[in-house]
């Protein structure tokens, strides 16, 4: 378990990064933090010609909130988010999550940019992102684009990353006060991969909502019209409308086979739905 | 004896200052990698290795005359397989090693290995023990003419069983293993022109059976090989065997003629290395209506891999399975049939409680099932049928001696601890979050040391005789202790050093002991079956109680005493004259001998004594396990809320150290309950291939137990210690599912497969509930 040969590059500035990676036209990788990139090296899952290592770039490592809405460099580690180092938005939504991915050793190396780009369906931010709402900003030498979370993620480790882009931050809305926020996952033990995650952002005065099922094999499934969920109409008592025979047929409807596989998404989305209600 | 000594090792290993295979530097060392079968069974139609690479790859066409490694039994029908330690012709398992690559670092070796391509042509893969028994299967080995390597059958009498009022039947069984241990297994090889000898640094529990097993397959001399054990991160049975490897790399070494490396990493450990566990059972269970066992049918089916593995041989855990069965029960009526079965997977491996995890999970499961027929308590059903201390020695139905114990009162204070009847009205309240409460209890017996009369039986490699030690004072009245067992977890430099302090009263602090190196230690079979302590403290005992006679009777001398009028106590020989310690009397003895009694032993203070205990048919510790759990069941998740352990290893060296070996044979247990498990597809693909998917239970899902000592000594050991390195990791699973269905029962949802998982859990319990419709 040992990485085939490659280069290495740790550009200082990012119109530098943006050039080598430019320059090898798909042959090259970025690595951050390196939780996911490292062992798929050693397992020569991925055979790069030249690793960019993009860790020394400060302009991704900032924090600020920019006309009401967060902006975090996609240098961001779950460990500042789960520290409170970051500025929140999310009345703590956000802090809550970070601290509950994978181990303390990931979370303090892991970025969240990575997190998006490796998009593996049972990462934690590709489903809390897309509940509340974020944007991703990608940059390549010819501009950058910004695209919702949702359209970011396109399939089991596949985003919208064109070859030469790198994610530069994540843009999150600040949570409204009457929004409802519920966050569920399950694993078979700590610090493990969810095997399902119900992410839900309730606003009942607006009578609106975001629900994600996550950690299913391909892209998490964001419903921004929810109210069949709720027995056609999201209120204050969206807790007792909760119908689980609707999720339970969006998740047939995604190619879900397995009828236990289904019984425990639902059940973690009903968990959420009650942590939101609580 | 008896104190809770922290371990003397632990000053080294818990700095991070062991030295372990893989810390071994020697000038000129290269790395291998090995090209491994992608596929589970195949023809080789070619090794295709690149024109620059020629010279730095080696496939079996380069090993002439190297032997392939056969464990053959002396069991009546036992088939022979060959492997050849690099594949000929066909590969059986993925992950059979193929072609040997060598270069100066390990990451260019896996780029020579990457290089090489293999044309094979791919056969149908046995993956499934039970299908592999039926006639018209593939075969692994196409000249047996059927997949099975051993097929044993035993009965007492069953037809006495059969109308009994309570007769229950399942299938039962539990997942492929891999052990796991933090250190994989590593070969650092070396060859000495000077000395004609081949030195094999390996991470291994059995130095000396690893040196014979090396010998036959390289046709040398035993004397031309030394095999150095240094300091191992667990074994586990895992580093047991004779490995491909080791035969390669000692072969390779001596071809290139410059030290070569080899060191498992946690993918090969995973998928190509060796596994445990896989054991089927078809089960019977008969009994009156007040629970009284009347006897026992099973069918066990173990899935023994592609080869059989040196020394311990493929069939020893599936025939394990008759013998072992009925454990600490009476019954008058008995059956079981074995079948030992060759798939297109990793050999199989004796794990840490060897058949008896999957046997005590099976019988344990099963008289829940009988005491929910009986309306009885579980611990009722067991209180009735365990063997009664007054019973001791008892010779249960299938022969096994019991040396001692009192197995229904370690169950007994295992329900009053666990709070049996508190667990009960918590059930009857429920649970405000929705979430099911179960207690579950198994109990077990574990066999050790069982030495001869045993294992000749088994017409195996290795047959244990007497063990030995050597004992040897230093000039300046150290202590250096030799023996043959090993260390790897099991905290042997300290609990060898305790025996040899209360024989000779040396300060523990300066015993040394000497493990781990064929060249320095008597032959011994090595560490496994739980031995050592029984084995080896013995020798040790054994020898330093000669070696005090010896110093006694030149203390004596020194004193101007008769050497019947002294004692030794406490590191020196007493008299009314006064006293001459033991290194007064090492000094005289090397430094002074004009000072030595004129018929002085010529052998002076250095001794090798051999021993076995009185009767050799093992030890039997044991110990009664209860555990709560409470169990999700719409997300099928499992919290064990309390674990308690009431044990029995006989009288204790060191209880400090024998509770560590429960704590981390809990662990293992949890894993085999809830976590682990490596699965195959239909073509024989490991699906587990690395620790994202093989879940090891880490510290968060391993409760703090709470532990209580029995102590009935053995009558027939020295000090009347038993074997407890095993037990830990016998019962959780047991207990565990046993606790889950209980928790479950009223859903009408039952487990019967380990691991318990999330999913199997959830399934069960949504056909349960399809069940209760259409009967509605």
């Amino acid at each position: 378990m040992k990485p085939a040969p490659f280069a290495y590059e740790r550009p200082r500035d990012f119109t530098a990064a943006l050039s080598m990676l430019a320059a090898r036209s798909g042959s090259a990788k970025i690595i951050a933090g390196g939780q996911s990139l490292g062992p798929m090296l050693n397992l020569r899952l991925v055979q790069p010609e030249l690793i960019v290592d993009i860790s020394g770039l400060a302009e991704l490592k900032r924090a600020e909130i920019s006309g009401g809405e967060l902006v975090l460099g996609a240098l961001v580690t779950h460990a500042d988010i789960e520290d409170g180092r970051t500025a929140d938005v999310t009345r703590g939504a956000m802090r809550g999550v970070a601290a509950n991915i994978a181990y303390r050793a990931v979370r303090n190396r892991g970025t969240i940019g990575g997190s998006l780009s490796h998009a593996d369906p049972a990462a934690d931010w590709i489903s809390a992102l897309a509940a509340l709402g974020a944007r991703v900003t990608l940059r390549g030498l010819a501009g950058a684009r910004t695209m919702p979370v949702e359209a970011f993620v396109l399939g089991a480790l596949e985003s919208a990353l064109h070859t030469g882009e790198i994610v530069e931050a994540v843009h999150v809305p600040a949570r409204s006060a009457t929004a409802h926020w519920g966050y569920a996952k399950s694993c078979r033990k700590t610090g493990e991969f969810a095997h399902a995650i119900g992410a839900v952002l309730i606003d009942p005065a607006a009578a609106s909502a975001r629900i994600v099922i996550g950690a299913i094999d391909t892209t998490p499934l964001v419903i921004t019209d929810a109210v069949e969920l709720f027995g056609g109409r999201i209120a204050a008592d969206y807790k007792q409308r909760f119908d689980v025979r609707v999720a339970d047929a969006l998740l047939a409807k995604a190619g879900i086979d397995d009828a236990a596989q289904r019984h425990i998404h639902v059940s973690v989305l009903r968990r959420a739905v009650q942590e939101a209600a609580a | 004896m008896g104190a809770r000594l922290p371990r003397k090792e632990d000053d080294r290993l818990m700095r991070g200052r062991g030295q372990y295979v893989g810390d071994i530097r020697l000038a000129g060392l290269q790395d291998v990698a090995f090209v491994r079968s992608p596929l589970a069974h195949a023809r080789i139609r070619g090794i295709h290795v690149p024109e620059r690479y020629r010279g730095s790859v080696f496939t079996a066409a380069d090993l002439a005359g190297i032997k392939p490694i056969r464990a053959v039994s002396g069991l009546s029908g036992f088939k022979i397989s060959e492997q050849p330690v690099l594949a000929t012709g066909k590969v059986r398992q993925v992950g059979e090693l193929v072609a040997m690559c060598l270069a100066p670092t390990r990451a260019e070796a896996e780029d020579i290995a990457a290089s090489v391509t293999l044309d094979l042509e791919e056969l149908p893969a046995v993956t499934d023990m039970l299908k592999a028994r039926e006639p018209g299967s593939a075969l692994v080995h196409e000249h047996w003419g059927d997949n099975v390597f051993l097929e044993t059958n035993y009965e007492v009498d069953i037809s006495g069983a059969l109308d009994a009022p309570i007769k229950v039947t399942r299938e039962i069984s539990t997942a492929r293993q891999c052990m796991s241990p933090l250190e994989g297994r590593g070969v650092v090889a070396t060859f000495d022109p000077r000395l004609d000898q081949l030195t094999l640094h390996s991470a291994a529990q059995m130095p000396h059976i690893t040196r014979s097993g090396l010998a036959e397959c390289l046709g040398m001399e035993e004397g031309q090989i030394r095999v150095i054990s240094p300091d191992v991160g667990g074994g586990f049975g895992h580093k047991g065997i004779l490995l491909p490897e080791e035969v390669c790399l000692s072969w390779l070494t001596m071809r290139c003629r410059h030290p070569v490396r080899w060191l498992e990493d946690r993918r090969e450990h995973l998928v190509a290395s060796s596994n445990c566990r896989e054991h089927h059972y078809k089960i019977t269970v008969y009994a009156d209506r007040d629970g009284t066992l009347r006897g026992i049918d099973c069918e066990a089916t173990v899935d023994s891999g592609a080869y059989s593995s040196y020394p311990f041989s493929a069939c020893l855990e599936a025939a394990q399975v008759a013998s072992i069965l009925p454990g600490p029960y009476k019954m008058p009526a008995y059956r079981c049939r074995t079948f030992s079965v060759a798939t297109n997977k990793c050999p199989i491996l004796p794990y840490r409680g060897v058949a008896r995890t999957g046997v005590c999970f099976a019988l344990e499961l099963m008289l829940d099932l009988v005491a929910a027929e009986a309306g009885l308590e579980p611990g009722e059903v067991r209180l009735r049928n365990l063997v009664r201390p007054e019973q001791m020695p008892f010779d249960n139905i299938t022969r096994k001696h019991f040396d001692s114990g009192d197995y229904p009162e370690a169950m007994r204070r295992a329900l009053a601890q666990i709070d049996i009847d508190a667990i009960r009205g918590r059930q009857r309240k429920g649970e405000a979050d929705g979430r099911r409460i179960g207690v579950g209890v198994s109990i077990y017996c574990e066999q050790a040391a069982h030495g001869t009369s045993v294992y000749s039986g088994w017409g195996i490699p290795m047959v244990p005789g007497h063990e030995q030690a050597s004992a040897r004072l230093t000039p300046d009245g150290g202590l250096e202790l030799r023996v043959g067992v090993h260390s790897h977890g099991q905290g042997m430099e300290t609990t060898l050093a305790q025996v040899a302090h209360e024989i000779l009263g040396v300060d523990v602090a300066k015993i040394r002991i000497i493990l781990g190196d064929t060249a320095m230690t008597p032959y011994s079979t090595g560490t496994w079956g739980s031995r050592s302590m029984v084995m080896a403290g013995g020798a040790v005992a054994t020898a330093c109680r000669e070696l005090g006679e010896r110093a006694l009777r030149i203390g004596a001398k020194l004193l101007q005493h008769d050497p019947a009028s002294v004692v030794l106590q406490n590191g020196e020989v007493r008299g009314v004259n006064g006293s001459a310690s033991l290194k007064a009397i090492a000094h005289t003895w090397y430094r002074r001998p004009q000072d030595l009694p004129a018929d002085v032993d010529p052998g002076g203070l250095e001794v090798t004594q051999g021993y076995k205990p009185v009767r050799d048919s093992g030890t039997f510790s044991y110990a009664a396990h209860a555990a709560v759990v409470a169990v999700d069941p719409d997300l099928g998740e499992v919290e064990i809320l309390d674990y308690v352990i009431v044990e029995d290893g006989g009288v204790l060296v060191n209880p400090l150290v024998v509770d560590g070996q429960i704590y981390g044979g809990l662990a293992q247990g949890i894993g085999t309950a809830l976590y682990e498990e490596m699965p195959f597809d239909a073509s024989g693909q490991p699906l587990a291939t690395t620790l994202a998917d093989y879940l090891l239970p880490g510290p968060i899902e391993v409760p703090a137990a709470r532990l209580d000592h029995m102590e009935t000594p053995s009558p027939y050991t020295q000090f009347g210690v038993k074997g407890i390195g095993e037990g830990g990791a016998i019962a959780p699973p047991a207990a565990i599912a046993n606790a889950v269905n209980d928790a479950l029962r009223p859903l009408d949802v039952e487990l019967m497969q380990s691991p318990i998982t999330p999913h199997r859990i959830v399934a069960a319990m949504l056909a349960a509930r399809a069940a209760e419709r259409s009967a509605a």
